[in-house]
């Protein structure tokens, strides 16, 4: 479970996120939405540390966040990015393998888990040894997937992880996607602007708007009874084919 | 500890002391540097084992250097003891000299014979078509061109003083190199320069030495300054020297050595001998003067890289310390060699030795190693350096595993740019004597004979190309394979 106790994020004079409380459930999967800028990316970059809360504390399974064990907490938090954050100088098997050999784990273990890694998300094992110059966007994005992975952690984060991706592959990687999640059971983050693709993952839907949380409930709760017209608004404007 | 050890072993590879032999030092330009080989034969004749450090920078260096036990002697003039060294009001005879020189530990032998004044030179044909013989008539043309060597406008007894004595305001003054001075002259581009009157130059080219009619010049006597600690037997051989060389004399030697282009020659002459001729040398020596500098390149672009990515590191964080790192090797590049050389060498430690032209270097070296790592590191982007760090990897290891091979290439580049701009500052080293490719370049300066400047400038460049490639080569193996490929 991560809880947000009155957490609050500034820059400078700006507010990214007011004061916020908000728990996140164990073992299911929770879809933080909005449009541009109104905290959700924020709300996952304080959760693994990258942000430091301007005031509250961020608790993750019981532990605050905080200095001396950041480093550890990190360890069991798997994190995506929109563009996989890949490291161009290192191959498929290198970026997965770096914190695993880092911390000087076995190597058989380490080999086995990446072949396990390679059939839950569909990576071509002879596709191990390409760098990420020479990878397509989507398998890109399940190596930064297999990173996150590696190290097992109890914690999933992912921010915008199929946003530059076209259409096709999005939608075969958001059926393997929740595959995955169901499989795992882990706690997990995800960070979204697309409606449909909330209600396709999410447990339990977070929208967020100007730094605070709006309304939070299932894609049902929001659509027969949302709790303001922003949120009727935010609904609408996410077109389906068949509103066309 | 280790770093420090490696630069110990690098400085003293590097200064290779070679014990119980005598050091004589002389100045870049021909009569000092005849002086010099004069004084090498005599001694060698002696019995002393010699090492003649030809064409180092000026007085300050020369002076710094005899102080320090770098050099053991060098031949030196009596106007510029007084002025220059002693800083004295009135001109002062060799006596006065000599005692005021003594604390320093350092002594002068007897004036060798001939007086090597300054002199404002022209052309023969234009001081006659304009009627100037005196250097007061150049007050009737305030529009004549003047070209002095930087050292005469700046010196005590030099160009500011010489106008207001002789209350002449010409409009046209620049400062021009020596040797480069005469050539200006033979073309017509200036009209008057300052001279030695022992120049060979003045006869070759047919130029006048103006009177000097209001006795505005002291006596530039030639003596020795030498080390009191030195052998007594040296200082006699020294000694013998003195009354033997008057200005014809003198002026022809100069003649002879710009003749031949070699100041071995006149030295022999001197001694009424046959010079030796050693087949192949110019081979040897070029090869000597590579081989240095490269020792000389590769020392002070190792310590520049093993200071300079720390502190690059460094300064990729934003901040003041960031600024003044970045300032402070940027301002360095603006401080000319001879100037940085001269701030250099009286330090203790330091003096005339390889430690002072590899520490100079290094301090050249380090403005594009420093900038292209911080850029290199800067140009991370963020998504980049935030995954990194959510990894859960100790910043330490966030820089060596990620950040510094994704910056490697912009890293080597300011490496590969700085080893290719050290190979010509190099040159620098032979202003104190301390050899490289500078040796040939700025004797050949000196000579005004592109022969002996292409002895240096080819390999110089050669030794460029070389270093591009080698870099490249290196590109390969340093630079990681996945950003080497193309998108």
């Amino acid at each position: 479970m991560i809880e947000l106790q009155s957490v609050s994020k500034k820059f400078g004079t700006t507010i990214a996120l007011h004061e916020t409380d908000l728990c996140i459930s164990a073992g299911k999967t929770t879809v933080l939405i909005g449009p541009s800028g109104c905290g959700k990316s924020t709300i996952l970059r304080l959760i693994i540390g990258l942000l430091e809360p301007t005031t509250g504390t961020v608790i993750i399974e019981g532990q605050p966040v905080s200095a001396s064990n950041l480093l550890a907490l990190r360890r069991r938090i798997g994190y995506v990015i929109q563009e996989g954050g890949l490291f161009a100088h290192l191959t498929a098997a290198q970026n997965v393998l770096l914190m695993a050999k880092h911390l000087n784990q076995p190597r058989g273990q380490m080999q086995t888990r990446l072949q396990e890694l390679c059939q839950l998300t569909h990576f071509p094992e002879n596709a191990l040894t390409r760098y990420p110059v020479e990878l397509s966007g989507g398998q890109r994005q399940r190596v930064s997937l297999m990173r996150a992975l590696m190290l097992q952690p109890s914690v999933l984060l992912l921010d915008e992880p199929l946003g530059a991706l076209d259409p096709m592959v999005r939608a075969r990687l958001q059926d393997e996607l929740k595959e995955i999640f169901q499989r795992l059971r882990q706690t997990t983050v995800l960070v979204t602007h697309d409606m449909a693709e909330a209600g396709f993952f999410a447990n339990l839907i977070v929208l967020l708007n100007e730094g605070r949380v709006v309304q939070s409930g299932t894609l049902d709760d929001l659509r027969s009874r949302p709790a303001s017209t922003f949120v009727r608004d935010f609904l609408h404007a996410q077109r389906g084919l068949a509103a066309i | 500890m280790k770093s420090a050890t490696i630069l110990f072993a690098i400085f003293v590879f590097c200064s290779e002391a070679k014990p119980q032999q005598i050091v004589i030092g002389s100045k870049k330009f021909t009569e000092s540097y005849v002086l010099g080989e004069i004084a090498k034969t005599a001694l060698q004749d002696a019995g002393f084992t010699v090492e003649h450090k030809q064409g180092m920078g000026g007085t300050i260096i020369l002076w710094q250097a005899l102080r320090g036990g770098q050099i053991a002697l060098y031949p030196e003039y009596t106007g510029t003891i007084s002025e220059e060294i002693l800083k004295a009001k009135q001109p002062l005879s060799t006596d006065e000299i000599r005692a005021l020189l003594r604390p320093e530990g350092v002594g002068v032998t007897g004036p060798l014979g001939f007086n090597n004044t300054y002199a404002l030179v022209m052309r023969r044909d234009r001081a006659a078509k304009l009627g100037i013989r005196k250097i007061s008539e150049l007050r009737n043309h305030p529009d004549l061109s003047i070209g002095m060597t930087h050292e005469f406008l700046d010196r005590e007894d030099g160009w500011a003083p010489l106008s207001a004595r002789y209350d002449l305001q010409m409009r046209n003054v620049r400062g021009i190199d020596h040797a480069l001075g005469y050539a200006a002259l033979a073309a017509g581009s200036i009209d008057v320069k300052d001279a030695y009157s022992t120049d060979a130059k003045i006869a070759e080219n047919n130029l006048i030495a103006l009177e000097d009619d209001l006795h505005f010049f002291p006596q530039y006597n030639a003596v020795f300054l030498y080390r009191l600690g030195i052998d007594h037997r040296a200082v006699a051989a020294l000694e013998k020297l003195a009354g033997t060389l008057d200005e014809g004399r003198m002026t022809r030697l100069n003649a002879e050595a710009e003749r031949t282009k070699n100041y071995a020659l006149a030295a022999a002459l001197y001694f009424g001998e046959k010079p030796k001729q050693v087949p192949g040398e110019l081979a040897g020596k070029i090869w000597r003067w590579t081989w240095r500098h490269l020792q000389l390149v590769g020392a002070s672009l190792l310590l520049a890289i093993v200071a300079g990515i720390p502190l690059g590191i460094r300064a990729s964080r934003p901040g003041p310390v960031s600024d003044f790192i970045l300032s402070a090797t940027g301002v360095i590049q603006t401080i000319p060699s001879l100037a940085l050389l001269a701030l250099l060498v009286p330090l203790p430690f330091f003096g005339i030795s390889a430690v002072t032209a590899i520490f100079a270097l290094f301090l050249y070296s380090l403005l594009p190693i420093v900038r292209n790592t911080a850029t290199g590191l800067q140009d991370i982007p963020t998504a980049v350096r935030e995954s990194a760090a959510a990894l859960g990897l100790e910043p330490r290891a966030q820089l060596w595993k990620v950040f510094l091979p994704l910056a490697s290439r912009t890293i080597l580049a300011g490496i590969k740019t700085s080893a290719i701009i050290n190979v010509g500052t190099a040159t620098l080293a032979a202003l104190i004597g301390v050899g490289g490719l500078g040796e040939p370049i700025i004797s050949g300066l000196n000579l005004n004979d592109y022969s002996t400047i292409l002895q240096g400038a080819i390999p110089a460049a050669l030794l460029a190309l070389l270093v591009q490639f080698a870099f490249d080569g290196l590109d390969r193996v340093i630079i990681p394979k996945g950003l080497r490929l193309k998108q």
